[in-house]
């Protein structure tokens, strides 16, 4: 169902392009041999080059060119083989050299897809329009005096990759499955860590509005946007604003937008604005960046498998439904831990184990899969007992919930506290006779016809036995024996 | 005995070897030579106190057996050099009071070598000039004076300090950096030889950058000879430096042998300009009919683009220093004047802290690499760049070994002349930016004097990094020339 | 090509180097002049000439991914103007 908006004028289109700055996961910086370690004291992270010192040169990280075309393959993208780091001229606090180096009309990766995976298990395919290497700028700090800013260059220089969509996203749902997924696969190809709280993944959200088939409206480009939800939000408000806008005879102007987190708004950032000339040129301290075929083959053999492909292989090989696959794919911790817990055993229950009780019980306490208190393989044990018959599903819920409290084994407890299901057919029966012959009144109003009082006979043979009897046991006796 | 100061640096080191005098002594005598001479304005910091402990390691290290290619002379560096703890300037108001604290590779290979630090010699700002009058801590004068007039002179730029110290025989050889022209042309003026390596050859790795796909260290000396043994010196790949080449330094003292029967010199006919004095045309013929007694083989070659070389220089390096350049903003080192917004600090500071030439040519760096003119003049000029660069591949690939030119096509000049209008200033690199453009190593060798008494330099621009035989044949020529002729001002009188 | 007061302080002003209103007259002339004559360049035909970018005939070395660098906030603040508690200072940002 496309995504419409109902303005005075009829039904509006939005249209999403995002460009994603991603820090590219490597120890030292683009062209220097600084850590890139979050939250070091000011400018300790720094070296001559990142602070700009006169006759300081750059050196380019061999990582950050794998990572980059690591992270291209990862997209389907084209990777070129010549590449050129040109000089974006602009003044800034926090930008020392006075420019940035940045690539521009040669960048190291060009188009590529992704898939979309939307919330109905739906999937939609978006252009990727490039994907180039740039330094990071360092950070202004502005309340730590009254009349002073504060410059920290720990940020400047890291590498940094700006993947940059085709205007192909139509609705804010759409702007977040797109940021999902992508975080999704630089994690699993370790490129960046995606962490958008500590900056290593923002956006860059571009948003026009058109009625449904004319051309391309005039887009804004809002700034920084350091949450999904947040992306979602400055799109809606975006879209709405320039509607309005429009409607009441007004035109969208092209230009830059912050995000206020604090109430969900966009406003104009006339201060970055006026008269940018970005004077690019190809940086002279730097030659034309040229990579091998076989540089690039190589690292193409190395990928680990992507999120689409192993996906398919769980549907395939694994017969998941697709809802269940995609799901268990979203992240690659997620992935390789069901991969443990279904090893070996019905994958299916894993997933329904996985998704269900165990993803809410982290849901719950508020805690992420690497926090746990319950391993893979301990979960994977769960899954065989039931697998195997000696606890009832019942009965695994409260296994579930110890291992929870007490991070033990869930065959040690069920031994501990003799919960083996009862499949002992002369012990279900003689249940089933005492309770026969206890309720004379039950087993009159079922032979009457009341077949509906076979939950009440299930739940009674149960409860005497502890809730430990096979219930498809206990269904067929108590069928046969109330049919005597 | 010759006075300590007048010798040649191999002299010197033969001096040292033999025990005939030491470091310290050698040194004590330029810091004297350095304090009479003070008038030249030649240095920006002189580093007296660093030089003596500098000279005394120096003994300390040749008494060891460890003496290095430069052991115990002492020699001025350009102040675009950054050394770590004295001041580095670029004589430039806007890098007030900057100590770096790291030392640029070419000198630190320098000292690495036993060279002695006198001082830091003054230049063009940010090397941007061609007769070291741009400078915030003041003019350079020439040591040489017209005959019978007393008229100051300039002595070149932007190397002038470097190029004035070691004329004056206050330093033994100094540090020059070219970017159009700035070793050569101030050696012309000064009668000293300049030799601007192949681009790449030496690091640019704390070399304060004013266009950095030009910009190349060389030495300035008094010989050929010693020319070949600092770049030794100085050279060398570093991997901090992206454009640095990775090839191994010879000994170009040893391809100095006499003998250059049978090389193949270039006469190209477009550095035949019209109105070109005559003294420099007789000049340039002399040192044709030098190299042919010499038994080489003069031809003449073609280098068709060479009028189009200025302009694209003037395009070419005003883009690359609006950028390079933009680092000087008043927050991490150097000059700052305060303003009510961070871009009137940025305005206020630089506004003040760059000199007239400077802002000029960041000016035009900035509009020509502004939206709208970037290919019109930036990506014009690259392309033509590409032509001159082609021209004199195909003179290497007819089998030409070097290139003979004039350095300047004048004399040097006195001071307040030819400063009204920035063009006639720039027309002085016209034989220069050819070869810088193209990335080529030139020398200057002294060839003889003007009808008014002063210096006329020849150039030699050879293969790129075939220095070797630059060097080979700029001795041939400066034995033919004999150029043994003293500036007026100079070190203990004539 | 001439370039006239208002675009010598529009270039003034993205280079961010103040010049003041009686300056900029004699630097439109020589700005100019020097535009004029690097005009003659469009005499040459350079259709099909790839624009140089570096006379070094190589390609870019790349560095291994290491940290050894940094670690030394004193001294990349050692000269500057203004800095409190290892950050630089200048005049309050609003953004």
């Amino acid at each position: 169902m496309s995504y419409r908006i109902k303005g005075q004028t009829g039904e509006w289109e939005v249209v999403i392009g995002m460009e994603v700055h991603a820090q590219v996961t490597s120890r030292s910086k683009l062209f220097s041999g600084a850590s890139t370690k979050f939250g070091a004291d000011p400018n300790d992270n720094v070296s001559l080059v990142d602070a700009a010192m006169p006759g300081m040169l750059p050196v380019l990280n061999k990582q950050a060119v794998r990572q980059a075309v690591r992270t291209g393959l990862g997209l389907k993208a084209a990777i070129n083989l010549k590449s050129v780091f040109e000089r974006k001229n602009y003044f800034y606090a926090d930008l020392p050299q006075g420019y940035q180096i940045s690539q521009y009309l040669e960048p190291i990766v060009g188009e590529g897809t992704l898939i979309l995976d939307l919330d109905d298990g739906a999937t939609r395919e978006v252009g990727i329009e490039r994907l180039h290497l740039e330094q990071d700028a360092g950070k202004s700090i502005h309340d730590q005096h009254p009349t002073m800013s504060y410059i920290d260059l720990n940020r400047s220089g890291v590498a940094l990759m700006e993947i940059v969509s085709k205007p192909d996203l139509r609705s804010p749902e759409e702007a977040g499955a797109y940021l999902r997924k992508l975080r999704s696969i630089l994690r699993y190809l370790g490129t960046c860590d995606g962490n958008m709280d500590e900056g290593s993944m923002r956006a860059d959200v571009n948003v026009s509005v058109r009625k449904p088939g004319d051309e391309f409206g005039t887009r804004t480009e809002t700034k920084n946007v350091n949450s999904i939800r947040f992306v979602q939000q400055v799109v809606e408000y975006e879209a709405k604003r320039q509607i309005k806008l429009i409607e009441d005879g007004g035109e969208v102007v092209q230009e830059t937008r912050l995000f206020d987190p604090s109430n969900g708004t966009t406003r104009s950032m006339r201060s970055k604005e006026e008269a940018h000339d970005y004077r690019y040129f190809p940086d002279p301290d730097l030659l034309p960046l040229v990579i091998e075929q076989s540089f690039i083959d190589e690292l193409s053999s190395d990928l680990p498998e992507l999120p689409d492909d192993k996906k398919d292989r769980f549907i395939k090989d694994l017969g998941l439904p697709a809802y269940d696959a995609s799901v268990l794919v979203a992240d690659r911790e997620r992935a390789e831990f069901f991969e443990v817990v279904a090893k070996g055993r019905d994958a299916k229950l894993a997933s329904n184990w996985m998704i269900g009780d165990f993803f809410g019980a982290l849901n719950k306490n508020n805690l992420e899969l690497a926090d746990s208190p319950i391993s893979a393989e301990q979960l994977g044990g769960l899954v065989g007992l039931i697998s195997d018959n000696t606890i009832s599903g019942r009965i695994a819920k409260d296994v579930f919930e110890i291992m929870w409290e007490t991070g033990r084994d869930a065959d040690v407890i069920v031994e501990e506290k003799g919960l083996k299901q009862i499949t002992d057919t002369g012990a279900i029966e003689a249940a089933i006779d005492d309770i026969i012959a206890n309720n004379p009144q039950q087993v009159e109003q079922f032979k009457g016809g009341n077949e509906k009082l076979i939950g009440w006979f299930v739940g009674q043979t149960m409860k005497a036995t502890g809730g430990k009897a096979n219930p498809g046991m206990v269904n067929q006796l108590l069928k046969k024996k109330l049919a005597d | 005995m010759t006075k300590l100061t007048h010798l040649s640096i191999s002299e010197a080191l033969e001096g040292l070897e033999k025990g005939d005098f030491n470091a310290v002594e050698l040194t004590e005598a330029h810091i004297a030579a350095m304090d009479e001479l003070r008038d030249l304005n030649a240095f920006i910091t002189e580093t007296p106190e660093k030089a003596r402990e500098m000279a005394a390691a120096s003994d300390a290290r040749r008494a060891k057996g460890e003496a290095g290619v430069m052991e115990g002379i002492p020699i001025a560096m350009k102040d675009l050099f950054c050394t770590e703890g004295v001041l580095t300037t670029a004589a430039s108001h806007i890098l007030d009071g900057f100590k770096p604290e790291y030392e640029s590779t070419v000198s630190a290979n320098l000292w690495n070598s036993g060279a002695i630090m006198l001082g830091k010699a003054n230049l063009d700002e940010f090397a941007m000039g061609s007769a070291n009058i741009t400078s915030y801590y003041g003019s350079v004068k020439n040591p040489w004076k017209r005959e019978g007039d007393d008229t100051t002179l300039v002595p070149g730029g932007s190397s002038g300090g470097s190029a004035a110290s070691v004329a004056a025989r206050v330093a033994m050889a100094a540090t020059g950096t070219d970017t159009g022209g700035s070793i050569r042309q101030p050696a012309s003026f000064t009668g000293i030889v300049g030799l601007k390596p192949t681009y790449g050859r030496c690091s640019r790795w704390g070399t304060v950058a004013f266009a950095s796909s030009l910009d190349q260290a060389g030495p300035m000396t008094r010989t050929v000879r010693d020319a070949a043994i600092m770049l030794e010196a100085m050279a060398g790949y570093d991997a901090k430096d992206s454009t640095s080449v990775d090839r191994a330094v010879p000994s170009y003292k040893d391809a100095i042998s006499g003998d250059i029967r049978g090389l193949k010199i270039g006469i190209p006919k477009e550095y035949r300009m019209d109105g070109m004095p005559e003294e420099i045309v007789k000049i340039w013929d002399q040192g044709i009919a030098w190299l042919k007694d010499a038994g080489a083989e003069i031809v003449d070659i073609s280098l068709p683009h060479t009028k189009y070389a200025l302009p694209v220089y003037y395009i070419v390096a005003p883009a690359e220093c609006s950028s390079n350049l933009a680092r000087y903003d008043g927050v991490r080192y150097g000059l700052r004047v305060e303003g009510s917004s961070l871009d009137e600090m940025y305005e206020n500071t630089r506004g003040e802290g760059f000199g007239d030439e400077v802002q000029r040519r960041i000016l035009i760096g900035t509009y020509v690499l502004s939206a709208g003119y970037y290919d019109a003049y930036y990506n014009k000029a690259r392309r033509i760049r590409t032509l001159i660069a082609q021209d004199f591949q195909k003179a290497y690939d007819s089998g030409v070994d070097a290139i003979l030119t004039p350095t300047a096509p004048s004399a040097a000049f006195g001071v307040g002349e030819n400063q009204d209008d920035p063009l006639a200033m720039y027309l002085n690199d016209v034989f220069t930016v050819p070869a810088s453009l193209a990335g080529l190593p030139g020398i200057s060798v002294p060839a003889g004097l003007s009808s008014q008494g002063t210096p006329l330099g020849l150039q030699l621009i050879g293969r790129p990094f075939d220095e070797g035989t630059v060097v080979k044949i700029a001795d041939v020529m400066e034995k033919a020339a004999g150029f043994t002729a003293l500036p007026q001002l100079i070190a203990g009188g004539k | 090509m001439s370039v006239d007061k208002a675009t010598v302080a529009k270039i003034a002003k993205l280079a961010r180097i103040r010049v003041e209103e009686d300056k900029q007259e004699a630097l439109s002339d020589e700005l100019s002049k020097i535009l004029d004559w690097v005009e003659q360049l469009s005499e040459i035909d350079t259709d099909g000439v790839e624009p140089m970018t570096s006379v070094v005939e190589m390609f870019q070395p790349q560095r291994t991914d290491e940290v050894n660098d940094g670690g030394y906030a004193k001294r990349v603040t050692s000269n500057a103007p203004e800095s409190a508690h290892d950050f630089y200072a200048v005049p309050k940002v609003v953004e």
